[in-house]
């Protein structure tokens, strides 16, 4: 009788779910700005022989702006500091803001305007845009699940790819991999 | 007869062109290791160190290929011409030649293996080559950068004093010891000074 009672609870918890979250999006419409605070913007490069280095950028800002009806008119600005990366090495630190890696004195910010956001499920999308880096710019895309929405703020769990190759970081291929594995955690307050 | 290996009196092939190949990539590695560490832009010198790590394999590599041939195939007995002294001195120096040929390449890997940075190796981009099984740390990394250094000025010391020999045997004494190692055993032995004196 109990498991019965339980099991029903589950079904049903199963079902609130995605209704939830569908409502969610739609809830969450309005333009937020990114809060460095309670966002981060990790990434690892694999190596040679396993392993790899993981790093962050410790400053950044950006809006994402979520259409109201259309979440495909929703649009995400991301604005990266290079000199703010930290990966717990100094000296690897001190390369990554050289002009071997980022140039961070020459080009202080790498950028990323969405172009188009798809959405892919309840709480997932597919946002494309143009990233800058170096001076160059190239077309990629991120996946976005929803994390959280509450009291104002929405959280996104946003990871991607991107090969560093093409924005003249290549430096240290093959000894460490050309794909950089984003993973983010963004945080936005409303207004 | 052009022989590969050595006969009692001249060099073979096999023995010549590992010296000077040896010669070539151990006095490369020592221009290198200093360019590398003093290159302002700092892709150009990780790729320098990233090619002085690659030379380092290959010189570990052929020097043990050299040895090896050597325990197999003896060295040619020295002229006549060589005295007393340096008959005593000169095998001793040609161990430490050896000696270091093998102690800098395992140093640098040592370096490498314990470098907080921990950057793999791939020697010439060919495969991987596992660090050495010891303990990563910055106070070890101290400790064979600072032996990797002075075991760098003493072959520089003891490649200095190695070309100085060869040069005296050549120009002052005017006997075979250089010329043997250039041109190889062709059957005629000569033993002694060369048809140039």
């Amino acid at each position: 009788m109990h498991a019965r009672i339980l099991g029903l609870a589950a079904f049903a918890a199963c079902l609130a779910v995605p209704a939830a979250a569908a409502v969610a999006l739609s809830d969450a419409a309005g333009s937020y700005t990114i809060n460095p605070s309670g966002s981060s913007i990790r990434f690892t490069i694999g190596k040679a022989g396993g392993g790899g280095f993981d790093g962050t950028f410790g400053r950044f800002k950006g809006t994402i702006r979520i259409d109201n009806g259309d979440v495909g008119r929703s649009k995400v600005d991301l604005t990266i500091y290079p000199e703010s990366v930290g990966t717990g090495q100094g000296r690897i630190d001190a390369f990554l803001r050289s002009d071997a890696v980022f140039d961070a004195t020459n080009n202080p910010e790498i950028q990323f305007r969405s172009t188009s956001v798809t959405r892919t499920g309840d709480t997932t999308a597919l946002v494309t845009g143009r990233l800058t880096a170096r001076g160059r710019t190239f077309p990629e895309k991120f996946s976005a699940e929803l994390d959280g929405l509450k009291g104002g703020t929405i959280k996104f769990h946003v990871t991607g790819k991107v090969l560093r190759s093409r924005y003249g970081m290549d430096v240290g291929t093959p000894l460490y991999s050309n794909v950089v594995n984003f993973d983010m955690t963004l945080m936005g307050r409303r207004g | 007869m052009r022989s590969l290996t050595n006969t009692p009196t001249r060099y073979g092939w096999a023995m010549i062109i590992l010296h000077w190949l040896i010669g070539i990539v151990f006095i490369g590695q020592f221009a290198l290791g200093f360019v590398m560490v003093r290159t302002a832009s700092q892709r150009t010198s990780f790729e320098l160190i990233q090619l002085h790590k690659s030379f380092g394999f290959l010189l570990l590599g052929l020097v043990i290929l050299r040895i090896a041939w050597r325990l197999g195939n003896a060295a040619p007995a020295l002229p006549a011409s060589v005295g007393a002294l340096e008959r005593r001195t000169a095998p001793l120096a040609h161990f430490a030649l050896y000696a270091l040929q093998i102690a800098l390449p395992l140093s640098g890997w040592a370096l490498v293996s314990v470098s907080t940075l921990e950057i793999p190796t791939m020697p010439f981009d060919l495969f991987v080559m596992p660090n050495l099984p010891l303990a990563v740390s910055d106070a070890s990394e101290s400790f064979w950068i600072a032996a990797h250094w002075y075991l760098a000025y003493a072959g520089i010391a003891l490649v200095a004093v190695h070309v100085a020999a060869a040069l005296r045997h050549h120009f002052l004494l005017r006997d075979t010891v250089l010329a043997r190692m250039i041109t190889p055993s062709s059957g005629g032995e000569e033993n002694g000074r060369s048809i140039r004196s």
